[in-house]
Parts: structure tokens; C-alpha cells; sequence
């Protein structure tokens, strides 16, 4: 008897304590701020346990390149000042972790590259500013693929992330670092920055929220240039909520990018609860056909009955120009991406070659050590479509097929209030998979390039797990500066099916 | 379209990208598989579509035309690989 009671009691104090465990990996931003705002816990208390949870896991998960403890904990104790004296809001010491190609003054910003392993920015992004000024608290920096180029964060060239699904599998990309430190519950959020699809392929692959925001809604100074007219700052959360309040904090007109507008939207939590009676939801026949894993299409078509049941009329719709997307999408951000990788030379900062004997043997040797494989075929890339007699060809014939996919876009949002479809044709693959064929790997990308083309805003939200228990990811698609449509959208979908959490890493 | 180990040659340079005789190959074989699949962009007709450079219908941005701090040269020169006197130090390139 006396036996039996100790053991119920040892077995008590092992749930109390992996309940205690797991609640950190289920927090939400707005569970968090509660009990911060509530003194259940304090800022140094949370971020503590980050950072434990930091060094029990990541070795396994790899979602971060550095961390920055010191900078954290005060911060930290400046936020809990802030709350001590009856100050803050939701975001005073919320834990956060940034995508390593959006600068950090004084912190190493290295792209995931060679040619950036040293770079201390001599500035902040005015994204990652902004949060700061609201309270959260920077825990470290997280994987990409090299330059934000790639889908798998395998084109990194510090190491490879892995998906907290299935520690075999990719995370997805570029933000793979980012998308796995929230599925795995290393921080409460992350940014991360969107030209393709690196914001909504990753949270797909990892079971959680990512957005893309209109172009122009967060300022892009201090995010390390890819391709200047598609790329964009979003977040990646745990729920729908959590995305609408970051966004809050990031959005805005900032003087040091002329790109940025002011959306006039003051509040993008608020009307989040009002339900999808009568919303109309557009589904393109292209988006459930072709090239799609039936795990994914069962999800997709099984989310599309829950809409219609809670009272949206979703009806089938055209995309003629989505077979064209991704070629249209290559050409482009190639084509910028070259001229803005022109920069790393090896005179004002980064990595410099030891072997040159003149101005053009740095440039050629700085530029062929400092960069991967995959950043030099987009730079040839980029500059090939660019250059004399293919021009027309390809860069402005992309442009032209741009006009027409936008236009095809505002079409559909005469008639539709937002467009549903898959994020991705499948979900995680495994790492190594498909790193010897770029083009396999970039047609992954074939329902999230349109939406950087047009400019407009998407959100992937989770929808179920295939049948190897991997995460599907839903994509939302709405007209520019719709985001609160699209969020009161994925809302309604999150109350019917609150989203699971990836399983518990072994630490 | 397929394209030949001279033209990849030759947008290397243009690129200031040394490649080694592997790379080159390699840049062939997935340069041209590339490009041909973005050969299927030729079967849509946009005759007279206008190109689109750009989402936002913005012009010119322009700020008031006033003195404001920037970064003092320190800064700057942090990041430098190499540099002198307040600097960054090139290879010569004058004779």
C-alpha cells in the first residue's frame, strides 16, 4: 500500500514536471502575455526556460545559428520592470526568434553564408526594432537556406535543420530555422522573410501559422536584400491570433523603406472572431489537380466541407495562369537577386578571398569561395535572363505574364472574398531527397510564387496530418491589404480544428 | 532552351563568378534543364501586355531635403576586410 502511494506519487511529480515542459512547447503569445501581465511568471522566469529548453533540444532540431543570452536576459529584465510598474502590452516579454537574414546591430547576421559568416550589422531592422520597442525579447537568430534561397534550408551553409515532425525530414524553406523553433517550441514566435513561399511552405511543413503580409505592409530596411519587388517580413506563430498581434506590432510606413505603406489598418485582431457565414471562398481547379499528394488533396477537399459547413459558399474557379507561376517567379527573383548579390565584392564588409593579385581576381575569388552552389546558379541565372539578346525573351516576357497574373488575381477577387488551396503539392520530404535536382525542388514552390508575383497577401494555416502523421498546411489567398479577411477566415477554421503541436523532441 | 559550356563561360564573367571546369558542367546541365522549362512561358501570346516592374502604383518617394545623422564612419569601416587611414583598402588599380 505504502509502495504503491510512493510510486503514484514519483509518478505525479513526473507528469507535474513534463506538463510544466510541455506547456512551454503549447504556449501561445496570447496565453504568455497573460501570465506575464498576471506575475504567474516573470520575463527572466520565461525566458530562462526558453533558453533550457534551448539547450535540451536544439542540438537535435538545429533551428538556430546563434543565440544571444547576455542581450536576452536584459532585455528581459527590462520587461518585467516595465510590467512591475503596471506598463507593457501583449508583447512586453514575449520570447521571439528572427530569421538570420534580417539584421541585428552588434549581433551576427550571416544569411546562412560563408560570405556573411562575420557581419555585424551596423543597424536593426526596423521590423525587428518595432518588436523591441514593443517588449519582446530576441533569443537568437534562426537557420535559412543560403540567402533565403531554397525551400529545405538544406542550401545552408552552416548546417541543416531538421523538421520537429520527423527529425529525417526537412523543415522546409527558406525560414526553416524560424518554422522549427516555434513548431518545436523554442520560441513563442519567429519572423521570417517571404519571396516564394518562405514563409508559408515552412509553417506547412512544421504544422504551424505562417504569413505572407501585402507587399509594402512591413518595412524591408534591414532584411538582406533576394528580390526587392516580391520579398517581404511576416510571422510564423502557433495560432491565427498570435500572427494578427505580431503583425500589429511590425506593419507600418517607415521613412527608411519607400516600398512601405500605411495599410490604415489600426487593429488586426479586431472582427477575427466574426465567422465565415456568407464569406465567399474561391477554389482554383488547378490548386486540386496535377501534381498533388493524396494525403494533401483529402485534407484540402476535407477542410473546404468544414467551410461550407459553418456557412461559407465555396465554389470552384479558375487560375488559368498558375501552370506559368513558377517560370514567371524564377526569372524575376533571379533576375533581381543577381543584381543585388552584385554588392558582395570583398571591399566594405563580409568574407574576403587571400587570393588575388588585382581588383577583379578579389572580386572573381571572393565571390566563388564566399558563395553556395545554389546562390551562384541564381546569380547565373539572373544574370543570363538579364542579359543582352535574352531579355526580351525571358525577363520581360516574365513581366509581362506578371501583369497578367495579377490581373487574373483581381478578377477573382471580384467575386471572391479570398482563394483556398494546398500550401505545398506534399508535405516534408526527407532530408537529401531532392537536393540534386533544383528544378524538382523548385516546383515545390508551384502555389506560393503567384502570390509574391502579385503582391498580394496569403496565410498557410495547419489542416490535419497525412497519413504518416505529417502536418498539411492550408494556404489562403486574399486581395491586397485583406488580411484581416484572411485571418478571420483561418480563424474560424482554428476554433473547429484547434491545431496540433509536433511531438515531444527527446531531448 | 539549352545553352553551351561557352555561354555558361561567358555569363560567369559577366557574373564575376569563377567556376571550376566541374561547376561548369554541372551549371549546363541544370542551367539548360531550367531554362528549357521556362520555355513554356513562349506558348501565351503577350503581344502589347505591359511589363510589370513593380506591385505598388508608386512613383517617385521623395523626403524633405534636410541635414540628418547618419553613421559615423567607424561603423561603416567595422565590417571592412581591410582597411586604412579611415579607409577600405583595394588592391591598386591605377599603374
Amino acid at each position: 500500500m505504502r509502495r504503491i502511494k510512493k510510486r503514484v506519487l514519483l509518478e505525479s511529480q513526473k507528469l507535474l514536471s513534463k506538463v510544466n515542459f510541455l506547456n512551454i512547447g503549447k504556449l501561445t503569445i496570447k496565453e504568455a502575455a497573460d501570465a506575464l501581465q498576471n506575475k504567474e511568471i516573470s520575463v527572466i522566469e520565461l525566458t530562462e526556460k526558453f533558453f533550457d529548453r534551448i539547450d535540451n533540444i536544439d542540438d537535435k532540431i538545429n533551428a538556430y545559428v546563434s543565440i544571444c543570452r547576455k542581450q536576452a536576459l536584459a532585455d528581459a529584465a527590462e520587461a518585467q520592470a516595465l510590467i512591475n510598474e503596471g506598463g507593457g502590452g501583449i508583447m512586453t516579454g514575449i520570447p521571439m526568434a528572427v530569421k538570420d537574414n534580417i539584421c541585428t546591430e552588434t549581433i551576427e547576421t550571416t544569411c546562412a553564408s560563408k560570405m556573411l559568416g562575420n557581419f555585424k550589422p551596423p543597424y536593426t531592422a526596423t521590423a525587428i526594432e518595432k518588436l523591441r520597442n514593443d517588449g519582446a525579447v530576441l533569443l537568437g537568430k534562426a537557420n535559412l537556406d543560403e540567402f533565403a534561397m531554397g525551400s529545405s534550408t538544406e542550401n545552408s551553409y552552416i548546417k541543416n535543420t531538421r523538421n520537429p515532425w520527423d527529425v529525417n525530414r526537412v523543415p522546409g524553406g527558406s525560414s526553416g530555422g524560424s518554422a522549427a523553433a516555434v513548431a518545436s517550441g523554442q520560441a513563442l514566435f519567429a519572423l521570417g522573410s517571404d519571396t516564394g513561399g518562405s514563409i508559408r511552405q515552412p509553417a506547412a511543413f512544421c504544422g504551424i501559422v505562417g504569413l505572407k503580409p501585402t507587399y509594402g505592409t512591413v518595412s524591408r530596411y534591414g532584411l538582406v536584400a533576394f528580390a526587392s519587388s516580391l520579398d517581404q517580413i511576416g510571422p510564423l506563430t502557433k495560432t491565427v491570433e498570435d500572427s494578427a498581434i505580431v503583425l500589429n506590432s511590425i506593419s507600418g510606413k517607415d521613412p527608411k523603406d519607400a516600398t512601405s505603406i500605411d495599410s490604415g489598418i489600426a487593429d488586426y485582431t479586431e472582427g477575427i472572431k466574426r465567422g465565415v457565414k456568407g464569406m465567399k471562398i474561391g477554389i482554383p481547379r488547378q490548386y486540386l489537380s496535377g501534381e498533388i499528394a493524396v494525403g494533401v488533396r483529402n485534407k484540402i477537399e476535407a477542410a473546404i466541407d468544414s467551410y461550407e459547413k459553418m456557412g461559407a459558399v465555396c465554389e470552384e474557379t479558375s487560375l488559368d495562369l498558375a501552370d506559368y507561376a513558377i517560370a514567371a517567379y524564377y526569372i524575376i527573383s533571379s533576375a533581381e537577386a543577381s543584381s543585388n548579390l552584385a554588392r558582395y565584392d570583398g571591399v566594405k564588409y563580409g568574407f574576403r578571398s587571400s587570393n588575388y593579385k588585382n581588383l577583379l581576381d578579389l572580386y572573381k575569388n571572393t565571390r566563388s569561395e564566399g558563395f553556395g552552389a545554389e546562390v551562384k546558379r541564381r546569380i547565373m541565372l539572373g544574370t543570363y535572363v538579364l542579359s543582352s539578346g535574352y531579355y526580351d525573351a525571358y525577363y520581360k516576357k516574365a513581366l509581362q505574364i506578371r501583369t497578367l497574373i495579377k490581373n487574373e488575381f483581381d478578377g477573382l477577387f471580384k467575386k471572391y472574398n479570398c482563394i483556398l488551396g494546398p500550401t505545398t503539392p506534399t508535405t516534408a520530404y526527407k532530408i537529401g531527397e531532392k537536393t540534386d535536382n533544383p528544378l524538382e525542388m523548385y516546383l515545390g514552390d508551384v502555389f506560393t510564387v503567384s502570390v509574391n508575383i502579385a503582391g498580394i497577401p496569403a496565410i498557410s494555416i495547419p489542416c490535419g496530418n497525412d497519413e504518416s502523421g505529417l502536418p498539411v498546411g492550408m494556404q489562403l489567398i486574399g486581395s491586397a491589404f485583406s488580411e484581416k479577411t484572411l485571418f478571420q477566415a483561418a480563424y474560424a477554421y482554428e476554433r473547429e480544428h484547434p491545431f496540433a503541436i509536433a511531438p515531444e523532441v527527446q531531448a | 532552351m539549352k545553352i553551351s559550356f561557352e555561354t555558361v563561360e561567358y555569363v560567369a564573367g559577366l557574373a564575376r563568378l569563377n567556376l571550376s571546369e566541374k561547376e561548369k558542367e554541372m551549371m549546363v546541365v541544370s542551367m539548360s534543364g531550367i531554362l528549357e522549362y521556362m520555355d513554356k512561358l513562349n506558348s501565351l501570346d503577350t503581344e502589347g501586355v505591359k511589363p510589370l516592374e513593380h506591385v505598388e502604383p508608386m512613383s517617385n518617394v521623395f523626403r524633405k531635403d534636410v541635414v540628418a545623422e547618419s553613421f559615423d564612419r567607424d561603423s561603416i569601416l567595422a565590417n571592412a576586410p581591410d582597411k586604412e587611414e579611415g579607409a577600405f583598402r583595394v588592391p591598386k588599380i591605377v599603374e
